[in-house]
């Protein structure tokens, strides 16, 4: 859990301007505390990424919002994938053969 | 972003010792400070050169570069948490998307995953292509229906069902496949199959014995002693079935081809005896026997234990 202060320090060329467009656009959610912003770790991560995304793939505000959503929501579909996972494997062994048994193969078909 | 080391030399990342210690000895001498007096930028160039070679001129610190272990300078780096490591766990919920998605909604994102794999092949023509699910059901029959087949309507559905075609002297617990009739293909992929647990309910007379039935028939005493011509219940339907003279208790009769109807070779149904004497105390019965019995010693017991 860092400060915006030592959030800037740690990431040299990240500048306060910027790092307060992304907060207002709801790309990272710090906690606010008095006049600054906590930076739990996942939101340290998510502005390295952030970072990672724009310098290094070259992408612009407006398709990072997209890209951002999208991530959002294969991490959300993981987390419920795990839920669905977790329920399994707390089944009794024949019900987790027979789910194993009925999932159709993976291999993708081809033409 | 500072430069990094390679850069610096001007050298490719794949750039061999040799190579590297050519450059270094080439920018060294371009750019000393003892040979560019008036240039202050040149001794900047020198310093960043001999930093750059001290770190690619040894192996294991080069080594350790290009693992990311170490940075320009040759400072430990903190190994790097990704996003991913948290996104996934409770405190990723934090950036879910607006509307939780449940449980619930699985069957509408399968179903999402099942028109994108069709848009796609629409468009390009070579799209992803998959099998569809299986679908699991269970099926009870009674006994009569699994020794001689059947046929059953199962429903899915309001107006939506399969047929399904029972065949002679299936098994309790065995499971039929329907190909093709489990959960539809995604982007023009075969179906999945329907798979069909048939679980088979005893019968109160009928016991399976392979591809044969037993059952026990009770019989008076006078059919036993004078023989008889007597209805016995099939699982094809009643038949008459002839009881000889003399018959006794566990005598076993056969009624061929009256067993698990298999359409090449039908089993048989085994009919075992058992003499009945009925409501006890009849007068007459009691009367006559004790007249004949002393006459007719028998003794049933004789050669057994006890």
């Amino acid at each position: 859990m860092i400060v915006l202060e030592e959030l800037l320090d740690r990431f040299a060329g990240l500048d306060r301007r910027e790092l307060t467009r992304w907060v207002e656009n709801r790309w990272v959610l710090p906690e606010r505390r008095g006049e600054t912003w906590v930076f739990h770790e996942i939101d340290v991560a998510r502005v390295e990424l952030i970072i990672e995304v724009r310098q290094e793939f070259a992408i612009d505000d407006e398709a990072l919002s997209l890209v951002l959503g999208l991530l959002d929501q294969v991490y959300d579909l993981r987390r419920q994938l795990r839920r669905l996972c977790d329920a399994l494997a707390s089944q009794p062994p024949e019900i987790q053969a027979a789910v194993r048994r009925s999932l159709p193969p993976r291999d993708v078909q081809p033409d | 972003m500072a430069q990094t080391p390679y850069e610096v030399l001007g050298v490719k990342p794949d750039a061999s010792a040799d190579e590297i210690r050519t450059v270094y000895r080439k920018l060294a001498k371009q750019f000393h400070p003892d040979l560019n007096p008036g240039k202050p930028e040149a001794e900047e160039r020198f310093k960043a050169v001999s930093a750059a070679y001290d770190l690619l001129s040894d192996p294991e610190k080069r080594a350790r570069y290009d693992r990311g272990e170490i940075d320009e300078s040759g400072a430990e780096r903190p190994p790097r948490s990704y996003y991913r490591g948290y996104a996934e766990g409770a405190e990723g919920r934090k950036y879910q998307p607006e509307g939780e998605m449940d449980l619930g909604d699985l069957e509408d994102l399968f179903a999402a995953f099942g028109s994108a794999g069709r848009g796609r092949r629409g468009r390009g023509g070579e799209g992803f292509k998959a099998r569809g699910g299986d679908r699991l059901f269970t099926l009870t029959v009674d006994f009569v229906e699994a020794a001689t087949g059947s046929k059953k309507r199962l429903s899915l559905a309001p107006e939506q069902w399969l047929d399904v075609t029972i065949p002679p002297g299936i098994d309790d617990g065995q499971v039929l496949r329907l190909r093709g009739q489990g959960g539809p293909g995604f982007g023009g992929g075969p179906a999945g199959d329907a798979l069909i647990e048939v679980h088979v309910t005893p019968h109160p007379l009928f016991r399976r014995d392979g591809d044969d039935i037993q059952i026990e028939l009770p019989i008076s005493l006078a059919e036993a002693v004078l023989g008889a011509r007597v209805a016995v219940p099939t699982v094809t339907g009643p038949v008459t079935m002839t009881i000889p003279k003399g018959s006794d208790t566990g005598a076993k009769l056969r009624l061929r081809g009256k067993g698990i109807q298999r359409a090449k070779s039908p089993g048989d149904q085994y009919v075992t005896l058992k003499v009945v004497v009925g409501p006890s105390g009849d007068p007459e019965l009691a009367a006559f026997l004790e007249k004949w019995a002393p006459q007719h010693p028998f003794d049933p017991r004789q050669g057994a234990p006890g």
